[in-house]
Protein backbone atom coordinates (compact mmCIF):
# COMPACT_ATOMS: atom_id res chain seq x y z
CA UNK A 1 0.00 0.00 0.00
CA UNK A 2 1.28 3.42 -1.23
CA UNK A 3 2.11 5.95 1.48
CA UNK A 4 1.50 8.40 -1.22
CA UNK A 5 -0.08 10.12 1.39
CA UNK A 6 2.87 12.14 2.07
CA UNK A 7 3.41 12.85 -1.30
CA UNK A 8 0.72 14.70 -2.67
CA UNK A 9 1.92 17.09 -0.13
CA UNK A 10 4.64 17.88 -2.65
CA UNK A 11 2.28 18.09 -5.91
CA UNK A 12 3.12 14.39 -7.01
CA UNK A 13 0.10 12.69 -7.69
CA UNK A 14 -2.00 15.84 -8.29
CA UNK A 15 -4.23 14.92 -10.87
CA UNK A 16 -5.20 11.41 -9.81
CA UNK A 17 -5.91 13.09 -6.60
CA UNK A 18 -8.02 15.37 -8.32
CA UNK A 19 -10.02 12.69 -9.73
CA UNK A 20 -10.86 11.07 -6.56
CA UNK A 21 -11.93 14.28 -4.82
CA UNK A 22 -14.31 14.39 -7.69
CA UNK A 23 -15.67 11.08 -7.12
CA UNK A 24 -15.74 11.18 -3.22
CA UNK A 25 -17.69 14.89 -3.59
CA UNK A 26 -20.36 13.05 -6.35
CA UNK A 27 -21.09 9.89 -4.37
CA UNK A 28 -21.66 12.22 -0.93
CA UNK A 29 -24.02 14.17 -3.36
CA UNK A 30 -25.79 10.87 -4.98
CA UNK A 31 -26.05 9.16 -1.56
CA UNK A 32 -27.56 12.49 0.16
CA UNK A 33 -30.04 12.71 -2.82
CA UNK A 34 -31.28 9.22 -1.92
CA UNK A 35 -31.37 9.58 1.73
CA UNK A 36 -28.89 7.46 2.46
CA UNK A 37 -26.51 9.20 4.62
CA UNK A 38 -27.32 12.62 6.40
CA UNK A 39 -24.36 15.06 5.94
CA UNK A 40 -24.56 16.59 9.76
CA UNK A 41 -23.98 12.83 10.81
CA UNK A 42 -20.90 12.53 8.28
CA UNK A 43 -19.82 15.72 9.99
CA UNK A 44 -20.14 14.45 13.31
CA UNK A 45 -17.85 11.67 12.21
CA UNK A 46 -15.63 13.49 11.36
CA UNK A 47 -15.05 15.89 14.71
CA UNK A 48 -15.24 12.84 16.60
CA UNK A 49 -11.90 11.52 14.72
CA UNK A 50 -10.38 14.77 14.44
CA UNK A 51 -11.24 16.42 17.92
CA UNK A 52 -12.79 13.89 20.58
CA UNK A 53 -11.19 10.52 20.04
CA UNK A 54 -7.17 10.58 19.41
CA UNK A 55 -3.71 9.52 21.36
CA UNK A 56 -4.26 11.34 23.95
CA UNK A 57 -6.71 8.82 25.37
CA UNK A 58 -4.40 6.48 25.19
CA UNK A 59 -1.65 8.39 27.18
CA UNK A 60 -4.52 9.09 29.78
CA UNK A 61 -4.60 5.09 30.13
CA UNK A 62 -1.14 4.68 30.86
CA UNK A 63 -0.81 7.79 32.92
CA UNK A 64 -2.96 6.03 35.30
CA UNK A 65 -1.40 2.78 35.09
CA UNK A 66 2.13 3.77 35.87
CA UNK A 67 0.31 6.06 38.75
CA UNK A 68 -1.78 3.45 40.01
CA UNK A 69 -0.74 -0.12 40.73
CA UNK A 70 -4.35 -1.57 41.41
CA UNK A 71 -5.32 0.17 38.44
CA UNK A 72 -2.44 -1.11 35.85
CA UNK A 73 -2.98 -4.73 37.50
CA UNK A 74 -7.01 -4.66 36.29
CA UNK A 75 -5.52 -3.20 32.63
CA UNK A 76 -3.12 -6.00 32.47
CA UNK A 77 -5.93 -8.81 33.42
CA UNK A 78 -9.00 -7.63 31.46
CA UNK A 79 -7.60 -4.09 29.84
CA UNK A 80 -11.25 -3.56 27.69
CA UNK A 81 -13.60 -2.47 31.04
CA UNK A 82 -10.37 -1.00 32.58
CA UNK A 83 -10.08 1.26 29.26
CA UNK A 84 -14.44 2.41 30.14
CA UNK A 85 -13.82 3.04 33.68
CA UNK A 86 -11.71 6.25 32.14
CA UNK A 87 -14.75 6.89 29.91
CA UNK A 88 -13.08 4.78 26.26
CA UNK A 89 -14.84 1.97 24.54
CA UNK A 90 -16.29 1.15 21.40
CA UNK A 91 -15.89 1.09 17.57
CA UNK A 92 -12.73 -0.80 17.15
CA UNK A 93 -11.98 -1.13 20.74
CA UNK A 94 -14.48 -4.32 21.55
CA UNK A 95 -12.04 -6.39 23.05
CA UNK A 96 -8.33 -4.45 24.32
CA UNK A 97 -5.63 -5.93 25.34
CA UNK A 98 -2.97 -4.47 27.09
CA UNK A 99 0.51 -5.21 26.60
CA UNK A 100 3.67 -4.38 29.43
CA UNK A 101 6.83 -3.60 28.27
CA UNK A 102 9.51 -4.56 30.56
CA UNK A 103 13.63 -4.56 30.38
CA UNK A 104 13.52 -7.63 29.07
CA UNK A 105 10.87 -7.53 26.68
CA UNK A 106 9.37 -5.18 23.86
CA UNK A 107 6.20 -5.26 22.50
CA UNK A 108 5.17 -3.82 18.71
CA UNK A 109 1.71 -4.17 16.97
CA UNK A 110 0.87 -4.67 13.65
CA UNK A 111 -1.60 -5.50 11.14
CA UNK A 112 0.01 -6.78 7.97
CA UNK A 113 -3.63 -7.78 6.58
CA UNK A 114 -5.27 -4.09 6.82
CA UNK A 115 -5.26 -1.53 9.48
CA UNK A 116 -6.33 -2.61 12.49
CA UNK A 117 -6.10 -0.21 15.70
CA UNK A 118 -7.15 0.80 18.78
CA UNK A 119 -9.39 3.73 17.68
CA UNK A 120 -11.00 4.56 21.38
CA UNK A 121 -7.41 5.14 22.81
CA UNK A 122 -5.30 5.88 19.43
CA UNK A 123 -7.91 6.82 17.10
CA UNK A 124 -7.33 6.56 13.52
CA UNK A 125 -4.15 5.47 12.65
CA UNK A 126 -0.97 7.15 10.96
CA UNK A 127 -0.34 6.79 7.69
CA UNK A 128 2.78 4.61 7.55
CA UNK A 129 0.92 2.08 10.06
CA UNK A 130 -1.48 1.69 7.03
CA UNK A 131 1.75 1.30 4.89
CA UNK A 132 3.26 -1.19 3.00
CA UNK A 133 6.98 -0.84 4.23
CA UNK A 134 5.41 -1.40 7.93
CA UNK A 135 2.90 -4.04 7.11
CA UNK A 136 5.79 -5.97 5.30
CA UNK A 137 8.63 -6.10 7.72
CA UNK A 138 7.25 -5.45 11.30
CA UNK A 139 6.91 -9.10 11.19
CA UNK A 140 9.94 -10.10 9.64
CA UNK A 141 13.01 -7.45 10.59
CA UNK A 142 11.20 -5.27 13.70
CA UNK A 143 14.78 -4.55 14.72
CA UNK A 144 15.21 -2.73 11.25
CA UNK A 145 11.89 -1.22 11.70
CA UNK A 146 12.29 0.06 15.04
CA UNK A 147 15.99 1.89 13.29
CA UNK A 148 13.59 3.40 10.91
CA UNK A 149 11.96 5.27 13.75
CA UNK A 150 15.62 5.75 16.19
CA UNK A 151 15.07 3.01 18.20
CA UNK A 152 18.02 0.79 19.32
CA UNK A 153 16.84 -1.54 21.48
CA UNK A 154 19.64 -3.78 23.36
CA UNK A 155 20.56 -7.03 21.84
CA UNK A 156 19.33 -9.70 24.66
CA UNK A 157 15.63 -7.36 24.62
CA UNK A 158 12.98 -10.14 23.41
CA UNK A 159 10.75 -8.56 20.90
CA UNK A 160 7.09 -9.52 20.78
CA UNK A 161 5.25 -8.54 17.53
CA UNK A 162 1.49 -8.35 17.78
CA UNK A 163 -0.27 -8.93 14.29
CA UNK A 164 -3.75 -7.60 14.79
CA UNK A 165 -5.62 -10.68 12.33
CA UNK A 166 -8.56 -11.03 14.38
CA UNK A 167 -10.48 -8.22 16.38
CA UNK A 168 -8.70 -7.94 19.20
CA UNK A 169 -6.95 -4.40 19.72
CA UNK A 170 -3.14 -4.21 21.15
CA UNK A 171 -2.43 -1.30 22.80
CA UNK A 172 1.32 -1.59 24.52
CA UNK A 173 1.78 0.16 27.96
CA UNK A 174 5.58 1.52 27.99
CA UNK A 175 8.02 1.78 30.66
CA UNK A 176 7.98 4.38 32.80
CA UNK A 177 10.50 6.71 32.60
CA UNK A 178 13.19 7.72 35.02
CA UNK A 179 13.05 10.57 36.98
CA UNK A 180 9.03 11.07 37.17
CA UNK A 181 8.54 9.71 40.90
CA UNK A 182 5.74 11.65 42.37
CA UNK A 183 4.24 13.17 39.25
CA UNK A 184 0.70 13.33 38.50
CA UNK A 185 -1.18 11.23 35.59
CA UNK A 186 -1.92 14.54 34.03
CA UNK A 187 1.75 15.39 33.99
CA UNK A 188 2.73 11.43 33.52
CA UNK A 189 0.04 11.67 30.20
CA UNK A 190 2.43 14.61 28.49
CA UNK A 191 5.74 12.53 28.24
CA UNK A 192 3.40 9.39 26.75
CA UNK A 193 3.57 9.35 22.84
CA UNK A 194 1.42 7.68 20.45
CA UNK A 195 4.11 5.32 19.04
CA UNK A 196 5.66 4.35 22.18
CA UNK A 197 1.73 2.74 22.49
CA UNK A 198 1.97 1.00 19.26
CA UNK A 199 5.47 0.13 20.24
CA UNK A 200 7.62 2.50 17.97
CA UNK A 201 8.80 4.70 20.04
CA UNK A 202 9.53 5.62 23.89
CA UNK A 203 7.81 7.88 26.16
CA UNK A 204 9.41 10.84 26.13
CA UNK A 205 11.92 11.50 29.47
CA UNK A 206 11.57 14.41 31.88
CA UNK A 207 14.42 16.57 30.09
CA UNK A 208 12.41 16.10 27.11
CA UNK A 209 9.11 17.98 28.13
CA UNK A 210 11.50 20.70 30.17
CA UNK A 211 12.95 21.95 26.30
CA UNK B 1 -7.43 -14.29 -0.43
CA UNK B 2 -3.10 -14.31 -1.65
CA UNK B 3 -3.77 -10.19 -2.58
CA UNK B 4 -1.77 -7.53 -2.15
CA UNK B 5 -3.32 -6.84 1.08
CA UNK B 6 -1.69 -9.65 2.54
CA UNK B 7 2.07 -8.20 3.17
CA UNK B 8 3.66 -9.99 6.26
CA UNK B 9 7.43 -10.46 5.42
CA UNK B 10 7.27 -9.17 1.82
CA UNK B 11 10.56 -7.16 0.40
CA UNK B 12 11.45 -4.05 -1.42
CA UNK B 13 9.24 -1.74 0.31
CA UNK B 14 11.75 0.30 1.66
CA UNK B 15 11.96 1.98 4.95
CA UNK B 16 8.87 3.19 7.22
CA UNK B 17 8.39 6.82 6.86
CA UNK B 18 6.65 8.49 9.60
CA UNK B 19 5.61 11.74 8.95
CA UNK B 20 6.25 14.63 11.84
CA UNK B 21 3.03 16.00 13.33
CA UNK B 22 1.05 14.17 11.13
CA UNK B 23 -2.94 15.34 10.67
CA UNK B 24 -5.56 12.46 11.05
CA UNK B 25 -6.75 13.37 7.63
CA UNK B 26 -4.68 14.61 4.68
CA UNK B 27 -7.43 16.86 3.20
CA UNK B 28 -11.31 17.59 3.19
CA UNK B 29 -12.04 14.11 0.62
CA UNK B 30 -9.91 11.64 3.04
CA UNK B 31 -12.26 13.10 5.73
CA UNK B 32 -15.87 12.94 3.57
CA UNK B 33 -14.35 9.41 1.98
CA UNK B 34 -13.86 8.25 5.74
CA UNK B 35 -17.07 9.94 7.00
CA UNK B 36 -19.09 7.99 3.93
CA UNK B 37 -17.59 4.74 4.63
CA UNK B 38 -18.38 4.63 8.00
CA UNK B 39 -22.47 6.05 7.91
CA UNK B 40 -23.14 3.60 4.84
CA UNK B 41 -22.48 0.51 6.56
CA UNK B 42 -26.35 0.41 8.49
CA UNK B 43 -27.90 1.51 5.22
CA UNK B 44 -25.96 -0.50 3.30
CA UNK B 45 -26.08 -3.41 5.16
CA UNK B 46 -22.73 -5.45 4.57
CA UNK B 47 -20.42 -6.29 7.22
CA UNK B 48 -16.90 -5.46 8.06
CA UNK B 49 -15.17 -8.64 6.99
CA UNK B 50 -17.46 -7.63 3.48
CA UNK B 51 -15.48 -4.65 3.70
CA UNK B 52 -12.25 -5.89 4.02
CA UNK B 53 -13.10 -7.90 1.12
CA UNK B 54 -14.00 -5.64 -1.28
CA UNK B 55 -10.54 -3.53 -0.19
CA UNK B 56 -8.04 -6.13 -0.92
CA UNK B 57 -10.04 -7.76 -4.07
CA UNK B 58 -8.13 -6.25 -6.39
CA UNK B 59 -5.05 -6.66 -8.67
CA UNK B 60 -1.99 -6.42 -5.79
CA UNK B 61 -0.23 -3.84 -8.29
CA UNK B 62 -3.15 -1.63 -8.00
CA UNK B 63 -3.44 -2.04 -4.12
CA UNK B 64 -0.22 -0.94 -3.60
CA UNK B 65 -0.36 2.35 -5.50
CA UNK B 66 -3.38 3.56 -4.16
CA UNK B 67 -3.11 5.31 -0.87
CA UNK B 68 -5.30 4.27 2.38
CA UNK B 69 -8.65 6.12 2.07
CA UNK B 70 -8.51 5.61 -1.79
CA UNK B 71 -8.84 1.72 -1.22
CA UNK B 72 -11.41 2.34 1.05
CA UNK B 73 -13.47 4.89 -1.02
CA UNK B 74 -12.82 2.60 -3.84
CA UNK B 75 -14.79 -0.66 -1.39
CA UNK B 76 -17.58 1.91 -0.74
CA UNK B 77 -18.00 2.63 -4.39
CA UNK B 78 -17.92 -1.28 -5.66
CA UNK B 79 -20.06 -2.50 -2.42
CA UNK B 80 -22.51 -0.05 -3.32
CA UNK B 81 -22.91 -1.21 -7.03
CA UNK B 82 -23.12 -4.74 -5.72
CA UNK B 83 -26.18 -3.50 -4.18
CA UNK B 84 -27.70 -1.67 -6.90
CA UNK B 85 -27.52 1.19 -4.31
CA UNK B 86 -25.48 3.76 -6.87
CA UNK B 87 -24.72 3.04 -10.39
CA UNK B 88 -21.35 4.54 -12.11
CA UNK B 89 -24.11 6.87 -14.11
CA UNK B 90 -25.08 8.37 -11.27
CA UNK B 91 -21.81 9.05 -9.70
CA UNK B 92 -20.29 10.62 -13.28
CA UNK B 93 -23.41 13.15 -13.14
CA UNK B 94 -22.99 13.52 -8.81
CA UNK B 95 -26.83 13.31 -8.83
CA UNK B 96 -29.18 10.74 -8.10
CA UNK B 97 -30.76 9.36 -11.71
CA UNK B 98 -32.65 6.43 -10.14
CA UNK B 99 -35.31 5.82 -7.63
CA UNK B 100 -33.46 4.75 -4.25
CA UNK B 101 -33.60 1.37 -3.09
CA UNK B 102 -35.57 1.09 0.07
CA UNK B 103 -32.94 0.74 3.15
CA UNK B 104 -33.83 -0.59 6.78
CA UNK B 105 -31.78 2.88 8.67
CA UNK B 106 -29.61 5.74 8.04
CA UNK B 107 -27.39 6.84 10.47
CA UNK B 108 -28.80 10.18 11.93
CA UNK B 109 -26.78 13.07 13.97
CA UNK B 110 -27.87 11.51 17.00
CA UNK B 111 -27.06 8.02 17.25
CA UNK B 112 -23.55 9.17 15.73
CA UNK B 113 -21.98 8.85 19.10
CA UNK B 114 -23.79 5.97 20.61
CA UNK B 115 -23.38 3.93 17.53
CA UNK B 116 -19.57 4.59 18.19
CA UNK B 117 -19.67 3.92 21.82
CA UNK B 118 -21.37 1.06 21.55
CA UNK B 119 -19.16 -0.84 18.65
CA UNK B 120 -19.87 -4.27 17.64
CA UNK B 121 -18.79 -7.36 19.73
CA UNK B 122 -17.91 -10.06 17.67
CA UNK B 123 -17.95 -12.70 20.57
CA UNK B 124 -20.42 -14.93 20.44
CA UNK B 125 -21.52 -17.78 22.87
CA UNK B 126 -21.16 -21.26 22.08
CA UNK B 127 -21.74 -24.75 23.22
CA UNK B 128 -18.71 -26.09 21.78
CA UNK B 129 -15.76 -26.80 23.41
CA UNK B 130 -11.78 -24.98 22.12
CA UNK B 131 -9.89 -28.07 20.82
CA UNK B 132 -6.70 -26.58 21.73
CA UNK B 133 -5.31 -25.01 25.28
CA UNK B 134 -2.78 -22.44 25.79
CA UNK B 135 1.09 -24.66 25.76
CA UNK B 136 -0.57 -27.13 23.00
CA UNK B 137 1.60 -27.22 19.72
CA UNK B 138 -0.35 -26.09 16.43
CA UNK B 139 0.09 -25.97 12.77
CA UNK B 140 -1.01 -23.04 10.56
CA UNK B 141 -2.84 -24.47 8.34
CA UNK B 142 -1.59 -24.35 4.17
CA UNK B 143 -5.16 -22.83 3.14
CA UNK B 144 -5.23 -20.67 0.27
CA UNK B 145 -8.93 -19.70 -0.38
CA UNK B 146 -9.72 -17.48 -3.22
CA UNK B 147 -12.20 -15.35 -0.77
CA UNK B 148 -11.20 -13.25 2.37
CA UNK B 149 -9.50 -14.86 5.09
CA UNK B 150 -7.26 -13.57 7.98
CA UNK B 151 -4.71 -16.01 8.05
CA UNK B 152 -1.63 -14.15 7.03
CA UNK B 153 0.67 -16.49 4.47
CA UNK B 154 4.11 -16.15 6.47
CA UNK B 155 2.46 -17.98 9.19
CA UNK B 156 0.79 -20.95 6.77
CA UNK B 157 2.59 -24.27 7.56
CA UNK B 158 4.67 -23.35 10.54
CA UNK B 159 4.23 -24.27 14.13
CA UNK B 160 3.72 -22.28 16.62
CA UNK B 161 2.63 -22.73 20.27
CA UNK B 162 -1.14 -21.65 21.69
CA UNK B 163 -0.78 -18.71 23.75
CA UNK B 164 -4.10 -18.02 24.71
CA UNK B 165 -7.56 -19.01 24.18
CA UNK B 166 -9.36 -15.53 22.99
CA UNK B 167 -13.34 -16.79 23.31
CA UNK B 168 -15.58 -17.83 20.66
CA UNK B 169 -15.56 -15.09 17.75
CA UNK B 170 -17.39 -14.15 14.06
CA UNK B 171 -15.57 -16.22 11.40
CA UNK B 172 -14.27 -13.45 9.17
CA UNK B 173 -13.87 -16.76 6.09
CA UNK B 174 -17.58 -17.07 6.27
CA UNK B 175 -19.07 -13.39 7.11
CA UNK B 176 -17.08 -11.94 4.00
CA UNK B 177 -19.35 -14.57 1.74
CA UNK B 178 -22.34 -13.47 3.39
CA UNK B 179 -22.55 -17.37 4.60
CA UNK B 180 -23.41 -16.16 7.95
CA UNK B 181 -21.13 -15.55 11.39
CA UNK B 182 -19.97 -18.99 11.76
CA UNK B 183 -19.22 -18.38 15.22
CA UNK B 184 -15.09 -20.49 15.71
CA UNK B 185 -12.95 -20.77 19.08
CA UNK B 186 -9.99 -17.90 18.42
CA UNK B 187 -6.51 -18.21 20.03
CA UNK B 188 -3.34 -16.14 20.54
CA UNK B 189 -0.59 -18.34 18.57
CA UNK B 190 2.90 -17.45 19.10
CA UNK B 191 5.42 -18.31 16.26
CA UNK B 192 9.79 -18.07 16.58
CA UNK B 193 11.60 -15.88 14.20
CA UNK B 194 13.08 -18.77 13.40
CA UNK B 195 10.73 -20.91 12.52
CA UNK B 196 8.57 -18.49 10.19
CA UNK B 197 11.98 -16.80 8.35
CA UNK B 198 14.72 -19.44 8.76
CA UNK B 199 18.56 -17.99 9.47
CA UNK B 200 17.20 -14.50 8.34
CA UNK B 201 14.94 -14.81 11.30
CA UNK B 202 15.86 -12.25 14.50
CA UNK B 203 16.51 -15.30 17.03
CA UNK B 204 15.19 -12.51 19.73
CA UNK B 205 11.95 -12.31 18.01
CA UNK B 206 8.29 -13.75 18.58
CA UNK B 207 4.80 -13.34 16.31
CA UNK B 208 2.07 -13.79 17.28
CA UNK B 209 -1.37 -14.24 14.63
CA UNK B 210 -4.96 -14.49 16.12
CA UNK B 211 -6.19 -17.51 14.33
CA UNK B 212 -9.81 -19.26 14.39
CA UNK B 213 -9.61 -22.83 15.00
CA UNK B 214 -10.34 -23.41 11.52
CA UNK B 215 -7.26 -22.64 10.54
CA UNK B 216 -5.08 -24.94 13.04
CA UNK B 217 -4.12 -28.10 13.24
CA UNK B 218 -2.47 -29.94 16.25
CA UNK B 219 1.35 -30.46 15.39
Amino acid sequence: MSDHDHDHHHGHDHSELTETQLRVRALETVLTEKGYVDPAALDLLIETYEKKVGPRNGARVVAKAWADPAYRTRLLKDATPAIAEVGYAGRQGEHIVVLENTPKLHNMVVCTLCSCYPWPVLGLPPVWYKSAPYRSRAVSDPRGVLADFGVTLPKETEIRIWDSTAEIRYLVLPMRPAGTEGWSEEKLADLVTRDSMIGTGRPKSPKDIAK
Amino acid sequence: MNGGQDLGGAHGHGPVKPEPNEPVFHGDWEKRAFALTMAMVMPGGWNLDMSRFARENRPPGEYLSMTYYQIWFAALETMLKERDLVAEDEIAAGHSLHPAKPVKRILSPGDVAKTLHRGGSTERDTNTKAAFKPGDKVRAKNINPLTHTRLPRYVRGHVGTIERIIGCHVFPDSNATGAGENPQWLYTVRFDGHELWGDEGDPTSQVSVDAWEPYLEPA
